[in-house]
């Protein structure tokens, strides 16, 4: 039963994760770049839901539109200022870009809110629990995975249902080819960064009603989410998917199994060192990751 | 229809092609024949706007569009059908051929040219559901044409579509072209089977090292000397 519970919190998690793990992967699998200021944009998408619930008295959960929207304009506007020129450059040159942003946010964010840990305290959900027979879930945490799963669909369905999704993933597979049909593929990567920036900005909205928010709390984040990245395979959407919830039930199941056992003997700060031995496990055996690259 | 007026392309600095003109009419197959790096495929790569020449000016409809980004010169109904074939391999046959019409808003339109290209290649109808990199050589490279064709181009440019393929599907492919030719599609034709291209055409250009060395009508050039020597081994 304790597994039971621990599996199914590990599911919601999971799916926060995915929705972390989307952008990054879209925007590799469109470009070869590895936007390592992702993180920055999810705290940029949780300050924006806490500044305006705050300011607006509105609820967190209300205040999603607006980190959608700020991650969009962050991603477009780190396309146009910035990502359209590292292209021109050597590689180098773009893996340094994005973590020079990284910084850049990270550090604007500490000028104009500080350091300190902040926390939403008032909300319709905040603090309220769903009890389904033996289970009890956090109705943050509840709404937040569903609605992250709802977002993830919805980009999925964008991506393979719509003229402009299909012309995206025909850039992402070929760009010279799509060229020729008359994509403009300079647009697709703006539109890949404007997705990957709304759907993280989403997620930090999501999150920030059960987590703290503070200038660096990206990197927890991030790191998860190149994780799942690399599980699912660069670029592949359903990867992402996967690769997330299965390292959201992974750390839930984690002190379940020190309970088990019947010894603590690793405290749960220790959890995501098994999150990264199974993606060590995995990509040992499959470089590609679990869904190829790119699908 | 188009005209192109002593070109000069560069690939990295280098001039690959020096000084080409060359012109298709409504309704001409025209052919381009010449040695391996005599810059057929870049000629062709010049006017889908892929490469912009250095020196002279390329004329569609009588428009200049010698700096016209890829995207742009699509529009204007010129597709190119590159060597390579670049199909999106994990996207099926039929995602495919809609892609290729991407620039029509029409569904009407989309429609009407997938049946045609059905028709054309009942082959791909077979397969529309598979994806197109399982395809084989032969079927990919009528995938590449048909997907060409999906947004009804005013210019059809094929390059090498005969190459890599077994005999039999190389006399598949002209079949197809000469259809098409047939249908009033006006073609320009980069081919390796310089006789069997030559054949077909109305007009022919031969290249050499990045230049025009002839020009004429597919038979004149066929009984040259120059070039039963150097592509016909006569």
């Amino acid at each position: 039963m304790i597994v039971l519970d621990a599996l199914l919190q590990g599911i919601l998690m999971g799916l926060l994760f995915a929705l972390v793990a989307l952008g990054l992967t879209i925007i590799f699998g469109m470009m070869d770049i590895v936007n390592f200021a992702h993180g920055e944009f999810l705290m940029i998408g949780m300050y924006t839901a806490y500044w305006t619930s705050l300011l607006l008295h509105i609820d967190p959960l209300i205040t999603l539109p607006a980190s959608a929207i700020v991650g969009m304009v962050l991603g477009l506007a780190s396309y146009y200022w910035l990502v359209k020129y590292l292209l021109r450059g050597p590689m180098i040159a773009q893996l340094f870009g994005t973590f020079g942003l990284m910084l850049f946010l990270r550090y604007l964010a500490q000028f104009l809110f500080g350091i300190d840990y902040r926390i939403v305290q008032k909300g319709l959900l905040v603090g309220k629990s769903l009890t389904v027979g033996p289970f009890i879930f956090d109705w943050t945490k509840l709404s937040a995975a569903i609605l992250s799963l709802i977002a993830f669909l919805l980009v999925y369905l964008l991506l393979h249902r719509t003229k402009l999704g299909k012309a995206l993933r025909a850039t992402a597979l070929n760009r010279e080819a799509a060229n020729y049909m008359g994509i403009k593929t300079e647009r697709m990567n703006a539109l890949a960064w404007m997705i990957g920036g709304g759907t993280v900005g989403i997620a930090g909205g999501l999150i920030v009603n059960f987590w703290y928010v503070y200038p660096t709390v990206g990197l927890l984040f991030v790191m998860i989410a190149f994780a799942s990245v690399a599980m699912g395979g660069f670029g592949s959407i359903k990867g992402a998917f996967f690769a997330g919830i299965l390292i959201g039930m992974i750390e839930m199941l984690f002190p379940v199994f020190g309970h088990v056992i019947g010894s603590d003997f690793l405290g749960p700060h220790f959890k995501f060192t098994l999150v990264y031995f199974a993606y060590f496990v995995i990509v040992v055996f499959r470089p590609q990751g679990l869904f190829g690259w790119k699908h | 229809m188009l005209k192109v007026s002593e070109i000069e392309v560069r690939y990295s600095g280098v001039p690959v092609i020096h000084n080409v003109s060359l012109e298709v009419n409504r309704g001409e197959l025209v052919s381009v024949v010449g040695a391996n790096g005599a810059g057929k495929s870049t000629l062709l790569k010049a006017i889908a706007g892929a490469l912009h020449p250095s020196k002279g000016f390329i004329q569609f409809e009588n428009q200049e569009i010698t700096h016209l980004s890829t995207a742009d010169i699509v529009r204007h109904g010129i597709t190119y059908v590159p060597e390579a074939r670049l199909i999106f391999g994990p996207l099926t046959v039929h995602e495919n051929l809609e892609l290729g019409a991407y620039v029509l808003d029409d569904e009407g339109a989309v429609k009407k040219n997938l049946e045609y290209v059905y028709q054309l290649f009942p082959r791909l109808a077979e397969r529309r559901l598979q994806q197109g990199g399982t395809l084989s050589g032969g079927e990919q490279q009528m995938l590449a044409i048909g997907r060409g064709l999906m947004s009804n181009p005013k210019l059809l440019m094929l390059d090498e579509p005969s190459l890599g393929l077994m005999p039999k599907l190389v006399d598949e492919m002209l079949e197809a072209v000469a259809k098409l030719k047939g249908a009033g599609k006006t073609i320009l034709l980069v081919e390796q089977n310089v006789r069997e291209a030559l054949e077909l055409s109305d007009r022919g250009y031969v290249l050499q090292t990045g230049r025009t060395i002839h020009q004429g009508t597919g038979k004149e050039l066929l009984t040259a000397e120059i070039i039963k020597k150097a592509f016909l081994g006569l």
